[in-house]
């Protein structure tokens, strides 16, 4: 079994127009950029993205927002994206903004064969409007349906030809989660190790729902947010 | 001592030895800063970490470590990190003894409005909503009045809810309000100030509690 592609590129040279994307990423921490970088090369549009940011102007999925790629996107915050902002304001982009929770358990239950499930997160706002409500025991509850992609592109720290993948601190976010609800899930990782290398007790995900798996070419990972201690040393 | 400074200083007040508590974005971060000595408090961030510690120098930087502000942060040891569903399954769970986040608008219901102004500001909610639906313990910590002295304190929010009926304290500069089902209770007064002077500078309307006190503001250590 060798799940290695040789590149970005090839890893998605059959993602067509029109696809449902997950991307994973928390801000621009642990966005597979390599793949973005790819996907803005190949130039497919109409794309339905699910991530729970749009990168900011200028770099992640800012690249494929300023590209005219993405149709509609599904996320939790966006307020990095000025871009993004001004088209939904002209209603030429289809934003759906829900609970990062809620966005979380959708995609961990969309790969885990769980069509709906309840949860309290936004009863009595906008989020639970036109949604089923149920009292279970003494609370209300909304119910909130799984999300399943066509495409899921994640980015691990390091994976072997099998698929298995580990993250690194706070870089791990919304990946695994992801790799488990689409029909083709590609990962990016900074280093690819042989099968045995990884200890099986600290996998994160386990290569069965990994379909593709490369080395990213190379990481600029931006700071977002400097905030350095003031003073120098530690 | 700057208004927001009294804020984060008397809730940090608020925290007992071994809480995990998350810290909202802005005002509410300032609060890790002063923690009274011999208190151990697990900060999570709603990213994927628990055991967050405090800004890292130069040379520490690591963009694979940030806060859900997109900070660059440290680890204390004993911190873990996990993936978003984890992270918010132990918020919706009630694992965290208190959230403390900003707002724009709180009301006499315990109503919240934190995340957007229609037709003005696309932003979203980012994990707010499932915070104030999960934590143990939630406050609003923010500033008594807008920048042109407007209330924010309501009788009623007008601002899309982040959650209804969430909110179980407020605290602002001026003062600490609880919330209870009889309405929003004045439990503390900034020092120097007196209810009726907190009354007018508040919409909703203040029950004052028989036991008001002065707003403690010093942290031991």
């Amino acid at each position: 079994m060798n799940k290695v592609v040789s590149s970005a590129d090839e890893a998605v040279a059959d993602i067509v127009s029109g696809s449902r994307i997950m991307l994973g990423g928390f801000g621009l921490c642990g966005i597979p950029e390599n793949l973005i970088a790819a996907l803005v090369r190949r130039g497919i549009t109409g794309l339905h993205t699910i991530s729970n940011n749009m990168g900011v102007d200028g770099f992640g999925m800012g690249l494929m927002l300023e590209a005219g790629m993405i149709a509609s996107h599904v996320g939790s915050y966006v307020g990095e994206n000025r871009r993004l902002e001004q088209l939904v304001l002209k209603g030429e982009l289809d934003l759906t903004l829900i609970p990062q929770g809620t966005l979380a358990e959708r995609i961990r239950a969309g790969g885990a064969g769980i069509p709906a499930f309840y949860v309290p997160t936004g009863l009595g706002t906008v989020v639970a409007e036109d949604k089923e409500t149920r009292k279970i025991g003494d609370r209300n509850y909304v119910l909130e349906q799984a999300l399943h992609a066509d495409v899921a592109l994640v980015k691990a720290w390091k994976g072997d030809r099998l698929g298995n993948l580990v993250y690194r601190k706070t870089a791990r976010n919304f990946n695994p989660a992801m790799a488990t609800a689409a029909d083709l899930t590609i990962a990016e990782v900074e280093e690819l190790v042989e099968p045995g290398e990884l200890d099986p007790d600290h996998i994160v995900t386990p290569g069965i729902y990994v379909n593709r798996i490369l080395v990213g070419k190379k990481y600029l990972k931006p700071i977002e947010s400097k905030f350095i201690k003031a003073g120098g040393a530690a | 001592m700057t208004g927001k400074e009294r804020i984060a200083r008397r809730i940090a007040r608020e925290f007992k030895d071994g809480f995990y508590v998350n810290l909202g974005i802005g005002l509410p971060t300032m609060i890790a800063g002063y923690i009274p000595v011999g208190i151990d408090v697990m900060f999570q961030s709603e990213n994927g970490m628990l055991g967050v510690g405090g800004p890292p120098t130069a040379e520490q930087e690591d963009p694979d470590l940030i806060n859900a502000g997109k900070q660059t942060v440290t680890e204390i040891p004993g911190c873990s990190f996990f993936g978003s569903e984890e992270s918010f399954a132990m918020i919706r769970g009630g694992h965290m003894d208190m959230s403390i986040l900003g707002a724009m608008q709180v009301d006499e219901k315990g109503n919240l409005a934190n995340w957007t102004i229609p037709g003005k500001m696309v932003k979203g909610m980012g994990g707010a909503m499932d915070l104030v639906a999960g934590a143990r313990r939630v406050i609003v910590a923010m500033e008594h009045q807008t920048k042109d002295g407007g209330s924010r304190i309501l009788k009623q929010c007008t601002l899309p809810l982040t959650g209804q009926s969430v909110v179980h304290d407020i605290v602002t500069e001026l003062c600490w309000i609880h919330v209870t089902p009889e309405g929003l209770v004045l439990t503390e007064v900034a020092d120097g100030m007196d209810a009726a002077e907190v009354q007018a500078r508040t919409e909703a309307r203040l029950i004052v509690s028989p036991e008001l006190r002065v707003m403690t503001v010093d942290v031991e250590g």
